[in-house]
């Protein structure tokens, strides 16, 4: 609180006045709030967006709505502050004090415990949220997916500090990996015949065919790995971009998954609870192994490798570890991905998802869960958002990224940890002023 | 016999774009440690520069009525459109590297991918979808020596690209600003307290290898005279492979390689079905990087990445 200054002016007040209120409330009084806010969308949606002349519910917050059509933006602003603001401030005020007494209860428990009552409040606030149209269950899903891929180039590119280009790919191999799997053993298809299992049984199995999907980007990478950490510099760059293209090509020319068509008509097994899931498992693992000892480790051979290497540091043997680990997580996250938009080619998989996936991360930020999850999530809202504007938000966006890289070379919240109990804490209020 | 004659007169032909273009990251990467990664829509740029001015000056001799000879217009648009697109090199410099001289060397690759995006869209946004055709500028003679068919352009264009790195060999060799490019690349510390300043020799460096990737982009559209925004990404990207290959830094290294990658793509493609280019020319280039992984003209220098 350094810069808190005694100034009587009424906006220097009211921010000060903000920001006690603020500071006061826990994690836990702000997620009931929102919670209150989407159900209040739930009931209400309909009726304000048709006493302030909007055609419908405002999905992605009236951010699509802003560039088409200037005249409804009143209507959107007030249906904000109707159906979000209001709500969220009334039951943030009213639940202060048992919340924060909540908070005081779980911190008490097991981290697990507390993280688990947190995100499901979490969880039951976007559910509700994405009932009310099928896209905003797509652009969430794929934001999801988007946080995955992040943290898991940020474990290589941030935490390692090496540069690899070759997500897409490991991404390519887990999708078409956990798509063959589910549509040989669980699915009726006209490629793969009849289904092996009981297609009861697929949802169940969803998951191992994921891990399945992980496993071989997994293996990918370690073809990279091994002749690639010999030497330090963009040596990894330069490998794992000729990886990309061969797994690319070699995808195209297997004609039992498709070919340069694609595969198709994957079961519906990726619901909002499955992503949801995956990517909570994601994060928490992944901000688990970097600040584990491996994490450290890590980070010192990105610092300094001979250094690193001097305290007993098994550098290669890290690095390798760490490289399978984020080509892993980026297989999950593309079984994930194929089974949400239930069609993948291989030409989803290129130049152009790689460009997406590195603006992510280093938009966000390098070394940071935190900075990663921001990331995903602001240019994928960004690209919901400027989809109005067609191929000028190609223009906007870079521009945006290269402003970020020329003021914040890192990104946005980089080098920072990620600590769920702190988040967790309770806020109380002390004297005040 | 004849066929394998054939396709070395191809290799030779696809070789040299791969080659001229690879040059543009060579030195990019000899002075600044860094990877343009946008070179190769500097090379989309020039193509479609190229394609301007050569309109242009068909229009001019069209309207005047001027028996303008094609080689001469074609000698003209290559000089000219080298010169413009050198100010879209320097201007990337300018605005994407410069700034980011200092901060660590994945921002400035970042920065680097999305003014390619930039430029991409761009062209995308100004001239729409439609691909355009290159203007035939000279008349396309067949020779047959022996078995093997050549086309003058294929002459030309290797005649070209070849000249143009015996022009660029010289200048970097006798000149004194190319010896200053030298210096910087020996030690980009120690060269600026010589009163050599990094921010000449940059953007020289960078004009120069946009200017080379114009030409290549207007011989590639002699050859193949569709052009489209997104040329540059594949080409680009494969001469990226090929500057590696040839070591990081190597001007004649990144020559050897961008004709080397041209000889395997069309012979791979000759020998097995074409869709398997991709993967046995990027398999080949793995192998040979995991035994040379500095290239055949890479120095092994430890480089600590300013991260």
């Amino acid at each position: 609180m350094r810069n808190r200054t005694t100034t009587s002016a009424p906006a220097a007040g009211f921010r000060s006045r903000l920001r006690q209120f603020t500071a006061s409330v826990p994690l836990i009084g702000w997620l009931l709030g929102i919670f209150g806010a989407v159900l209040a969308e739930y009931f209400l949606g309909d009726l304000v967006s048709y006493y302030l002349g909007l055609p419908k519910i405002p999905v992605l917050f009236g951010l699509l709505t802003v560039l088409k059509k200037p005249l409804l933006i009143p209507g959107i602003l007030g249906y904000l502050v109707l159906v979000y603001a209001i709500p969220v401030v009334i039951i943030v005020r009213i639940m202060q004090k048992p919340a924060n007494r909540l908070a005081e209860f779980l911190a008490g428990k097991r981290v697990t415990i507390a993280a688990l009552v947190h995100l499901s409040l979490f969880y039951g606030a976007l559910h509700l949220w994405a009932d009310i149209s099928d896209y905003r269950l797509l652009v969430l899903k794929l934001t999801m997916i988007a946080i995955m891929l992040t943290l898991s180039i940020n474990v290589i590119n941030g935490y390692m500090g090496e540069f690899s280009c070759s997500h897409p790919g490991f991404m390519a191999l887990g999708a078409y990996t956990a798509s063959t799997i589910t549509l040989l053993l669980f699915a009726n298809d006209k490629q793969f015949g009849p289904a092996l299992l009981p297609e009861a049984l697929g949802f169940y199995f969803f998951p191992l065919a994921l891990v399945a999907g992980g496993i071989a980007a997994a293996v990918g990478a370690l073809v990279i790995a091994i002749p690639s950490f010999r030497t330090r510099g963009d040596y990894l760059a330069i490998i794992s971009l000729a990886f990309l293209f061969i797994v690319k090509s070699i995808i195209e020319n297997l004609e039992f998954v498709g070919g340069p068509r694609g595969m198709s008509s994957q079961p519906d097994y990726a619901n909002l609870p499955m992503v949801f899931t995956v990517m909570v498992l994601c994060i928490w693992i992944i901000n688990n192994f970097v600040r584990s000892t491996m994490g450290k480790a890590l980070n010192a051979v990105r610092d300094n490798e001979l250094a690193a290497d001097a305290m007993t540091v098994d550098t290669r043997r890290t690095k390798i570890i760490t490289f399978l680990f984020g080509a892993f997580w980026a297989g999950v996250a593309g079984g994930l991905f194929a089974h949400v938009l239930r069609y993948v080619n291989p030409g989803s998989f290129g130049i152009q998802r790689l460009a997406e996936i590195l603006a992510m991360v280093y938009f966000g930020g390098l070394n940071s869960v935190t900075g990663s999850i921001v990331g995903a999530v602001s240019i994928n809202v960004l690209s919901e958002a400027l989809r109005p504007l067609e191929i000028y938000k190609w223009i906007i966006i870079p521009l945006l990224l290269i402003l970020v890289m020329l003021y914040r070379p890192t990104g946005l919240i980089a080098f920072t940890e990620f600590k769920p109990r702190e988040l967790m804490r309770p806020k109380t209020t002390k004297g005040g002023e | 016999m004849d066929l394998f004659l054939q396709n070395i007169v191809n290799g030779l032909q696809w070789g040299s774009f791969y080659a001229l273009i690879a040059l543009g990251y060579s030195m990019v990467y000899s002075i600044l440690m860094l990877f343009n990664f946008a070179h190769g829509d500097v090379f989309m740029v020039g193509s479609y520069i190229g394609f301007g001015v050569a309109t242009a000056l068909l229009g001019l001799a069209a309207a005047t009525g001027l028996p303008i000879p094609g080689w001469l217009i074609l000698v003209l648009t290559i000089l000219f459109s080298m010169f413009l697109t050198s100010f879209v090199g320097m201007f990337i410099e300018r605005v994407g590297y410069r700034p980011l001289r200092e901060a660590p060397r994945a921002s400035a690759a970042i920065t680097g991918l999305m003014i390619g995006i930039i430029l991409e869209t761009g062209n995308l946004a100004i001239l729409g979808a439609r691909r355009l055709s290159f203007p035939q500028l000279i008349e396309s003679t067949t020779y047959q020596l022996g078995g093997v068919f050549v086309t003058n352009k294929k002459i030309l264009i290797v005649a070209v690209s070849l000249g143009l790195m015996y022009l660029l060999h010289r200048f970097i060799q006798k000149s004194k600003w190319g010896m200053a490019m030298r210096a910087m690349s020996f030690d980009f510390q120690a060269v600026p307290l010589m009163g050599i300043s990094i921010n000449r020799i940059a953007p020289l460096t960078f004009a120069i290898g946009s200017s080379l990737a114009a030409a290549a982009g207007i011989l590639y559209g002699l050859a193949y005279p569709v052009l489209d925004p997104y040329m540059g990404i594949l080409l680009g990207w494969k001469a990226f492979v090929a500057a590696i290959l040839g070591g990081r830094g190597s001007i004649l290294g990144a020559a050897l390689a961008g004709f080397l990658l041209g000889f395997i793509e069309i012979f791979v493609a000759w020998i097995f079905p074409s869709t398997l280019r991709d993967v046995i020319a990027y398999s080949i280039i793995l192998l040979i990087l995991t035994f040379r992984p500095h290239g055949f003209f890479g120095q092994a220098h430890s480089t600590q990445l300013r991260l």
